[in-house]
């Protein structure tokens, strides 16, 4: 049996009451919304993309604990990187939570978000885990869609 | 933490003539698992309901001994199918007190059932410029369809509001009724609170400024005893699933007159009277409005689900889940930081509930853990958490064979809850 602990670890319930980057962002350029029909997440992601480079990153919404800290994580972990980088980095979380593969040769460290390791024990909340990270590659993508994940 | 029950609850959960609660455990099989490693407390009978051994046996016998295709062969089989078929029937005309068979139309649910009434019934009565009255607490599939007609005809949906115990404002309900409402639409009881409407009243208000009523009844089937001439419904939709029986199949009651009145609502096999290319005449009810093969099992274990409760007795039943929900209620209030979300005077077994701080989804996978299964989110019924102000809610619905045990486990669990955020 899976033990909660594994899944609500202190940085994880840390981050879902005390959000990082937790408002609007002034001087967006780009931002995308995220919602999760299921239990009603919502979140909105604003980026200040410039030089090639996601210069500041910051989100509105309400959510689970995981799908909030997932997003408070992913925004500071996103700070300074480009478009390849944070795809790379994208890729490397969503195996991560499905557990689908070890991560391959080349693949960015994800530091402090291996604390999600466990979700692939709980199928249903991979959708809470993933949902601001795909939000943040539609707001790459520009095309404004809002992203769901059902 | 202290949890005191009532010296009145201890005495009534007690009380000789009550349900025999083992017993009746031990006609559902599937409530004999550990989940997790935990004995399963199925809180989730709103959104479906477990079957027992009967119903379970009715499906079995049909497809191990009488399967066949019904109203058409002369076979022993088909005969033998065509029966226990129409049996089903009777026995829910029987359960909802509906004064002919010919009244009782087998459909997949009470979503189909409120559709047909939507396209054929609503269709025909409703124009540009007329409005459709609903409440505040319906489930999305008793909004949806008449969103669509009104859509269709340029017509409007009013909703009556509710007040912040989620009761129904009936002084507000009353005022709605003008001459351009054509239909109402109701739940008798709402899914996401657990309020018991006064439907019999309601109906009567309508009437008496000529408005049909549509009921969802499919959160009071399970629960209490439906008398539809009694209430005066001109629709009433259930659920099998919903009640103890199979999932697919459930029932439409509506009053013969309208029933004769309206088109099909879908055209093909055993609908008809006569085909030829240039015309078709339509079957008498209730099979007019029986297109195709049906669920022909699950109309029979439908039946079988009618002749378990009705042997356990709904009032026995009523009073059952009433004692629960009474502790239910004590026990969960006790708990501090937790919101109960629905406090109906009259209210059917649903315990509704937000914790500060903490997403249902979250208390959702914990409880999980602990073998307790509970449905979070927003219930399919959007407006009513928008409401209350909330994105969802925690939702522990019981049935018969729930037990004060099973309501302690939750209470246990939500304790959990509470420690894993602390």
């Amino acid at each position: 049996m899976a033990d909660l602990r594994d899944l609500y670890q202190e940085l994880v319930i840390d981050h879902s009451k005390r959000p990082r980057n937790f408002h609007k962002l002034e001087g967006a350029n780009l931002s995308a919304q995220g919602y999760n029909p299921l239990c009603g997440d919502r979140v909105t992601l604003y980026l200040r993309f410039e030089d090639g480079r996601v210069q500041d990153i910051a989100f509105e919404g309400s959510g689970c604990a995981i799908s909030t800290a997932s997003t408070s994580m992913m925004t500071e972990a996103l700070k300074g990187k480009t478009k390849n980088e944070a795809e790379a980095l994208f890729e490397t979380f969503h195996s991560l939570v499905t557990g689908a593969s070890r991560p391959r040769a080349g693949s960015p460290a994800l530091g402090k978000l291996e604390v999600f390791s466990n979700v692939s024990d709980y199928p249903v909340r991979v959708k809470c885990a993933t949902l601001a990270w795909h939000t943040m590659r539609s707001a790459l993508e520009g095309t404004g869609d809002v992203v769901s994940t059902e | 933490m202290g949890i005191t029950m009532s010296e009145a609850t201890k005495t009534a959960l007690r009380r000789p003539g009550s349900l025999d609660i083992e017993r009746i455990r031990q006609d559902f099989p599937i409530l004999r698992q550990k989940v997790h490693g935990k004995p399963l407390v199925y809180l989730d009978n709103a959104a479906t309901s477990q079957k027992p051994q009967a119903v379970l046996d009715a499906l079995d016998h049909f497809y191990t001994a009488d399967c066949s295709n019904i109203h058409r062969g002369v076979h022993q089989l088909s005969e033998r199918a065509t029966n226990a078929y129409e049996n089903a029937r009777v026995k829910v005309q029987r359960f909802l007190n509906a004064a002919d068979a010919k009244e009782i139309i087998f459909v997949r649910g009470t979503t189909d059932a409120l559709n047909l009434v939507a396209y054929t019934f609503g269709r025909q009565r409703v124009q540009a410029g007329n409005e459709i009255l609903l409440t505040a607490m319906e489930h999305h599939s008793n909004i949806v369809p008449w969103q669509l007609l009104c859509e269709e005809k340029g017509a409007q949906l009013r909703v009556a509001p509710m007040n912040d115990a989620g009761e129904l404002r009936m002084e507000e309900f009353e005022k709605l009724l003008t001459p351009r409402v054509k239909i109402a639409a109701i739940s008798h009881v709402s899914n996401a609170l657990g309020t018991v409407n006064p439907v019999k009243e309601m109906i009567a208000l309508c009437h008496r400024h000529g408005i049909p009523v549509v009921v969802d009844g499919a959160q009071a089937a399970p629960h209490m005893k439906i008398d539809v001439r009694d209430l005066d419904a001109d629709f009433y939709a259930i659920s099998g699933h919903k009640m103890f029986g199979p999932t697919g199949i459930g029932v439409l009651y509506g009053k013969a007159a309208w029933l004769d009145s309206m088109p099909p609502y879908q055209g093909g096999g055993d609908m008809i009277r006569s085909v030829t290319f240039e015309k078709t005449t339509f079957n008498v009810l209730p099979h007019k409005f029986e297109a195709g093969t049906p669920h022909i099992a699950g109309g029979i274990g439908m039946g079988a689900a009618v002749d378990y409760m009705e042997q356990v007795g709904m009032e026995r039943i009523a009073a059952h889940e009433h004692r629960l929900l009474e502790y239910g209620t004590e026990l969960l209030s006790s708990i501090s930081g937790l919101r109960l979300v629905g406090t109906a005077r009259e209210k059917a077994s649903v315990l509704s509930f937000v914790l500060e701080g903490i997403h249902p989804h979250d208390v959702g996978t914990i409880l999980d853990q602990e073998g307790i299964a509970v449905r979070t989110g927003h219930h399919c019924a959007q407006p009513v958490m928008d409401r209350f102000g909330i994105p969802a809610t925690t939702r522990a619905s019981l049935a018969l064979y729930n037990t004060q045990e099973e309501l302690e486990a939750l209470a246990a669990g939500i304790r959990k809850v509470k420690e894993v955020f602390n």
